[in-house]
């Protein structure tokens, strides 16, 4: 799935590995979703969307739409 | 195996790895020093040590699927170890047959214990090429 995560961190400064620590996640887990290789679950995907004062959609792409 | 000894749930699983492979070691050197010299149930008992050995393995490979807080590695692992399971019980079935039509020689049922965890590192190769992550556990 599309998203804007490493936009998002880039503007923040923040690595992959900082951006993995404020989500309690894997650096693995982040480049793999930066990169589109894993969707997150809904729950994942809220904790990002609240990190970044976000909606989800505002990160994620639709499928449908992407 | 990549060991990121921060993640609490892989040094669990490392901690309880080494412990069963020396309880295998131990139960194993046991089983067939002393085996010849007990009958009955007791010989079971001695015989079957080294096998249990290996279950606690196995529980350690499910803990980790159970205690990994991180839900894309434990993704990576439970792909790992269905690859494993389709690779030793393929590898096993096919032999099985060929056995009982007698062209292959007998091969003895632990063996699918050992298939599995070169099913592993099958797993993880797979993972690597399908997602460019292999997983930690190997």
């Amino acid at each position: 799935m599309n998203n804007r995560l490493k936009v998002l961190r880039a503007e923040r400064d923040w690595s992959q590995q900082d951006l993995a620590e404020r989500l309690a996640v894997s650096r693995q887990s982040v480049n793999a979703i930066e990169t589109g290789k894993y969707d997150p679950s809904l729950p994942l995907a809220f904790r990002i969307a609240e990190l970044f004062d976000l909606a989800i959609e505002a990160i994620f792409t639709s499928p449908s739409k992407g | 195996m990549r060991l990121n000894n921060k993640n609490p749930a892989m040094r669990r699983y490392l901690r309880r790895l080494a412990i069963s492979m020396l309880l295998y070691m131990a139960f194993l050197f046991i089983a067939l020093r002393y085996v010849d010299a007990v009958t009955g149930p007791l010989a079971y008992l001695l015989g079957a040590l080294p096998g249990i050995a290996v279950l606690g393995v196995f529980w350690a490979i499910g803990r980790l699927l159970i205690e990994e807080a991180d839900e894309y590695l434990r993704m990576l692992l439970v792909r790992q170890t269905l690859v494993a399971t389709a690779f030793s019980l393929s590898i096993a079935t096919v032999w099985g047959f060929l056995e009982n039509v007698k062209l292959v020689p007998h091969v003895d049922a632990f063996y699918i214990a050992i298939l599995w965890f070169v099913g592993l590192g099958v797993g993880s190769l797979v993972n690597w090429l399908t997602i460019g992550d292999s997983g930690d556990c190997k």
